[in-house]
């Protein structure tokens, strides 16, 4: 009776953990959360391919290992490649019968400077073949690994060690690349954004992702307490703020048709989520309100993408 | 593997690196980072498991009551679930030295 009906409750989750204690992740690491969710998701039937990064760093000090699944650590620029040949090498040995036959789920897990900058041309080549893959990008908006330089997923005005906030420039001088459109103009089954700190959604999104054929995407913002110089008990509270001002909309691209995961009557004030992050403290108002009405101006197309696609 | 793979020199350490046995930075006790504790109250807690939800080091487990504890073998004291806790119940203690 129950599975008819989606309940979201924290206790209900699967109590075993894929991604295990003793990682070597800061305080309050978000991405680490966002993988713990992502292991609920998926279960034990599956293989991750993960690109250099927090993440792999962290899960894989020698001589340990957190994963409880078959791992393989790639390079920055091929997580992507390296998703798309196990999953053509499982079809294959499915097919001579050398494999029993069944779903295994293939993830290719890279950072935002995997993802954003180096690994892009991989992405691009595992959407467009549709392998039967998903690839994951936690993004928590600069290269934080190596000492928070920044990466193409770096929003505006962020200070980091290679856009340093001064008198010569307000911190990071471009705009965010929006990856999810990079995905989406690939024509693929299934790519959405999520949050950490809405887990049920995400575990939801990313079930939604495996019960397709093809390539997917999931691009999940990941708040990192050390590079936002905020308090790592916040993360959570950041995440939700970013989310609630518009500042990373929660939406999902299924065959084309635009959804809103939550579609907020109202827009949070930016300052709300801009002031407590370190990284934006030099902002002046009139940056703000730029960046503000830049991010309004994005979220009325969405929501002008999800009418228009809705009839289609 | 019978040698303690630290005490391996360079030339004995295979090229390419497989892990055999998964899960095993459960032997890597993150606890020594603390510098706080969570502790629970367990008057006001309502058992919703939202601390064990949202923490990042998967450590904070149920007891056979059903309330919820940090292992602190792990626990960084990222103090993410006090502030997340819906009733407050979970407040954050200074380690002594």
């Amino acid at each position: 009776m129950i599975e008819q009906y989606n309940v979201y409750a924290a206790k209900l989750l699967p109590p075993e953990e894929l991604f295990a204690s003793g990682h070597k992740a800061c305080q309050g690491c978000a991405p680490a959360l966002a993988l713990r969710y992502l292991m609920k998701a998926l279960g034990p039937n599956t293989i991750v391919c993960n690109a250099t990064g927090c993440m792999e760093i962290v899960s894989s000090a020698y001589p340990d290992i957190a994963w409880g699944v078959p791992w393989i650590h790639v390079a920055f620029e091929n997580a992507a490649a390296v998703a798309s040949g196990v999953e053509s090498g499982i079809k294959i040995l499915q097919r001579k019968g050398k494999l029993a036959p069944g779903r295994i789920n293939v993830v290719a897990i890279g950072g935002d400077g995997g993802t954003f900058d180096i690994g892009l041309q991989a992405l691009s080549g595992m959407l467009e073949r549709g392998h039967n893959a998903m690839y994951l990008c936690y993004d928590n908006e600069a290269y934080m690994n190596t000492g928070i330089q920044r990466s193409s997923g770096t929003p505006f005005g962020a200070s980091t060690t290679t856009s340093p906030a001064g008198k010569a420039i307000p911190g990071q001088k471009t705009v965010k690349k929006d990856l999810l459109e990079i995905g989406v103009a690939h024509q693929i089954a299934y790519a959405a954004t999520a949050c950490t700190s809405y887990p049920f959604d995400f575990m939801e999104k990313v079930k939604k992702a495996f019960s397709y054929d093809g390539a997917k995407l999931i691009h999940i913002l990941a708040p990192c307490p050390t590079g936002w110089r905020t308090n790592p008990g916040e993360v959570i509270k950041h995440g939700r703020l970013a989310v609630q001002t518009g500042m990373f909309p929660l939406y999902e691209v299924d065959h084309g048709r635009y959804k809103m995961s939550m579609d907020l009557p109202f827009l949070k004030p930016l300052k709300m989520y801009l002031s407590p992050q370190g990284r934006y403290r030099h902002l002046s108002e009139e940056q703000i309100a730029i960046i503000e009405a830049n991010l309004k101006a994005r979220y009325a197309k969405l929501q002008a993408l999800c009418r228009i696609t809705a009839e289609v | 593997m019978a040698k303690n793979p630290m005490e391996l020199k360079w030339q004995e350490i295979p090229l390419g690196f497989v892990w055999h046995q998964p899960k095993s930075s459960l032997n890597n006790h993150t606890g020594s980072w603390r510098s706080e504790r969570p502790i629970w109250d367990e008057q006001h807690c309502i058992r919703c498991g939202v601390c064990a939800l949202f923490c990042p080091e998967a450590c904070i487990r149920t007891d056979e009551r059903g309330y919820f504890h940090a292992d602190l073998d792990y626990c960084k004291g990222c103090s993410i679930c006090a502030h997340e806790c819906w009733t407050g119940c979970i407040k954050m203690k200074p380690e002594e030295a």
